[in-house]
């Protein structure tokens, strides 16, 4: 063999234009829809048109369900804007989850020890104040063992979160409504006491406007603040942030102090505002999810809006196809899990060249050229 | 290690760009008649509306079919739903996975929104999310299956149902009692240890009234039978149910049933070996050598009342409760090959005589309380909190179900020992 070309080599790339990026991602989403399509009238025999109609139907065909579409996309963009400051800081915070439940669990003790004692604004106020110390200590406690004594983050952010479950299951036993049930029901359904307030007849509208605000002032503060500046450089390279004389330990707990709290803002609004109540289930995984759309986001928080979307269109039309279409509700798992494999895989495209290997007159020609 | 990744994930591309390399010329012909396909539908849509029947059923359920508590409901509302010419998707729309959250309110809306004027809720934490949604449409009738909240709500459109499947548990407890007596004669055990096995999801009226129906039942013709029950804190634990069955049979019980919604308990008994009443399913495919009996409550009843209902104009009953005599409660099968000879009889004796009145299932008269026998007790019988509110002994019988559908039995009988109670 003499010195032949492998069929493909790959190279890596770092001049890519931002735009031509976003056209690769574009490609990759209409690719993978392409592909449910075709999966779908293979497996389940269902024509792909109808198939895209149900899922946009589901997510766009009343106004009730534009509205709860939107309420799913602050929940889920809510968190993924708590975790973006500790993973541009490098600090995997797997833990959105349990710091989210322990606003939540927060939330629910004082709306059911103290609903109809306190006037509501009052409440309300009471509500968020200790929903964003519970969230805010669950994320110090994991931020503080990273900066004082090097553990890893991953693993404590991660099983925090089991502790968070656990005492919420715990509280659910003491608050249940009937003996036995393990459920709390809708808290204070009568009085209707530390229910977040209804703003022009829409239910969901407060946690759009809550979440919106939040998206903003992170961006800026990401971006235009001294701290988002931090952030940047310990993220990079915690000894260039010692050495120009960041203190790098603070800025981790400040960082994960800032995590926890607005995680803790959004299980505030998911008892106070959604839900009315507590369960283990209540942030439906978006704790998790949120890593996602935070990374694929690249830790923007305005590219957060478009990913955050993109997720939960494919979950409510997914659960909208199950329905109208008669498949099985985890069928539209996969159908997401299709998504996110190209979406994810496409980012190779991004940082990869794929050269085929040319034909060997030309290969040769190009040589000598 | 990079070059690794990068390598994995090249290849990965290769096959997913293989794969839709084909798919891209025709789908791409597809997406562009997708958006004229939409308003086409919403313009055929008021014209259906017409010509449809005068009901329309939304069906809510907390999990899909692969629990045997929803698919037990399931199985009944399709079932009688088409044997009506009810057509899916048109006539009745099913909807699973729905948590017991805001999701179950807004789901329920939502089936109003396309039409639906009766909706249907499985689980009993869907409640008071139904029970909002009812007041929002005060025209839309809404039925929490298994709740007991419209005894105290005295909503017009909120509406509860159950069953009185403590009878069931009864009568497969006779099969179990039987088994005991079958293994006692055989000199495999002594009198002494027939003890029973039962694992609970949670310390709830609706497990408590259910494992001392079960219990009664076995009692009822095995006098020497006592039981053990453990509690997993959840309904569906695949895990937590075996390893509580299998802590059981290890503790020297000879015969287990449940109620819990998973293969657990099933699947134990039959690697060791142990005869067991299963709940809302045959499980003979997972134990062929253990399996004796089942019972569940059979929901097709209720549903074609909804439609006699909804045909005639009738209201539907604020608190309906299902019966052994309407076909409501059954045993779905007694297993000839791995059952005590003669029980299929005797199941079918009993069953007269709980038909008749000459039996009753909580006849005081054949249980104690810490060794007296109960003369009077208040439960909780009218909306779900924890108010003793009713007297529930009338005549020497502790009347369960009679003032609200969902079970409040709730008393810790001898012979039944808890081994924890910490759900």
């Amino acid at each position: 063999m003499k010195n032949k070309e492998p069929l493909v080599h790959l190279v890596k790339r770092s001049d890519i234009s931002s735009g031509k990026a976003w056209i690769i991602r574009g490609i990759a989403i209409l690719a993978s829809l392409v592909f449910c399509g075709l999966l779908t009238l293979a497996i389940a025999k269902v024509n792909p048109i109808k198939l895209y109609s149900a899922m946009f139907e589901g997510n766009f065909g009343s106004k009730r369900r534009i509205w709860v579409l939107l309420s799913n996309i602050s929940a889920l963009l809510g968190l993924s804007i708590a975790v973006t400051p500790a993973f541009k800081m490098r600090c995997w915070n797997l833990g959105a989850e349990g710091q989210c439940l322990a606003g939540a669990l927060a939330t629910t003790a004082c709306m059911i020890l103290l609903g109809g004692k306190v006037a509501n604004p009052l409440l309300w106020a009471i509500m968020l104040v200790s929903a964003v110390l519970a969230g805010a200590i669950w994320g110090f406690i994991p931020a503080f063992f990273k900066a004082r004594y090097g553990t890893n983050e991953t693993l404590f952010t991660l099983m925090m979160n089991y502790v968070a479950t656990q005492l919420v299951a715990y509280f659910i036993v003491i608050w249940e409504t009937t003996k036995g049930s393990a459920n709390i029901g809708v808290i204070n359904q009568r009085t209707e006491a530390g229910w977040l307030p209804v703003i022009g007849g829409q239910r969901y509208l407060l946690n759009v406007l809550i979440i919106a605000a939040l998206t903003i002032f992170m961006f800026i503060y990401l971006k235009y603040t001294k701290h988002g500046y931090e952030i940047d450089v310990v993220g990079e390279s915690e000894k260039t942030a010692r050495y120009i004389g960041i203190n790098v330990r603070n800025v981790i707990m400040r960082t994960m102090l800032l995590s926890g709290a607005i995680c803790g803002v959004c299980g505030w609004l998911l008892v106070g505002s959604t839900n009315h109540t507590l369960t283990t289930s209540l942030t439906s995984g978006y704790g998790f999810t949120a890593v996602m759309v935070s990374w694929l986001s690249r830790f923007d928080p305005l590219i957060m809006i478009f990913s955050s979307f993109l997720l939960i269109f494919m979950n409510k039309g997914a659960s909208e196809v199950a329905s109208s279409l008669s498949l099985n509700e985890s069928y539209g798992d996969i159908l997401t899990g299709i998504v996110l494999f190209f979406l994810i895989g496409c980012e190779f495209f991004i940082n990869y060249r794929v050269i085929f290997r040319k034909k060997n007159a030309e290969v040769s020609e190009k040589k000598e050229a | 290690m990079k070059k690794i990744l990068a390598l994995v994930l090249a290849l990965c591309m290769v096959f997913a760009l293989a794969a839709c390399g084909q798919a891209a010329a025709p789908a791409a012909q597809e997406a562009a008649p997708a958006q004229e396909a939409a308003p086409a539908a919403e313009e055929a849509a008021p014209a259906e509306e017409a010509a449809a029947p005068a009901v329309k059923v939304g069906l809510i359920f907390l999990h899909d079919e692969n629990s045997t508590y929803d698919a037990n409901f399931l199985n009944a509302a399709k079932e009688v739903f088409e044997a009506n010419g009810m057509v899916e998707g048109t006539d009745f729309i099913i909807k699973t996975q729905i948590p017991e959250d805001q999701t179950c309110e807004d789901t329920a809306l939502d089936l109003v929104d396309q039409g639906c004027n009766v909706i249907f809720s499985d689980s009993y934490g869907h409640q008071s999310y139904m029970l909002a949604a009812a007041k929002e449409c005060p025209d839309v009738d809404f039925i929490s299956a298994t709740g007991d909240m419209a005894t105290a709500e005295k909503l017009a459109n909120y509406h509860n149902a159950f069953a009185d499947i403590y009878m069931g548990r009864f009568l497969v407890g006779v099969a179990a009692g039987l088994k005991l007596n079958e293994m006692i004669e055989s000199g495999k055990i002594t009198a002494d240890q027939a003890k029973m096995g039962y694992v609970g999801a949670y310390t709830y009226a609706e497990v408590i009234s259910g494992y001392t129906s079960f219990y009664l039942g076995a009692k009822s013709v095995c006098p020497s039978v006592t039981m053990d029950v453990t509690f997993t804190g959840s309904w569906y634990d695949e895990t937590a149910e075996k390893a509580a069955a299998q802590s059981l049979i290890d503790g020297g019980c000879v015969l287990l049933s449940q109620h819990a919604d998973s293969y657990g308990a099933p699947t134990a008994c039959a690697e060791a070996g142990v005869p067991d009443v299963s709940y809302n399913l045959d499980t003979s495919d997972a134990g062929p050598d253990t399996y004796l009996a089942s019972s569940r409550i059979n929901w097709a009843p209720y549903f074609q009342y909804i439609l006699d209902c909804k045909a005639s104009g009738t209201a539907i009953d604020e608190d309906w409760c299902g019966t052994l005599e309407g076909g409501s409660v059954e045993v779905i099968s007694i297993s000839e090959a791995n059952a005590a000879p003669g029980t299929i009889e005797k199941v079918a004796e009993v069953k007269a005589a709980l038909l008749d009145g000459s039996i009753k299932v909580f006849d005081t008269a054949t249980y104690t309380v810490g060794g007296e026998t109960q003369t009077s007790y208040m439960a909780n019988a009218i909306g779900g909190d924890f108010d003793p509110d009713t007297e529930a002994i009338v005549d020497g019988v502790f009347a369960e179900s009679k003032f609200r559908s969902a079970p409040y039995f709730d008393v810790q009988i001898d012979g039944i020992t808890l081994l924890d109670t910490a759900f």
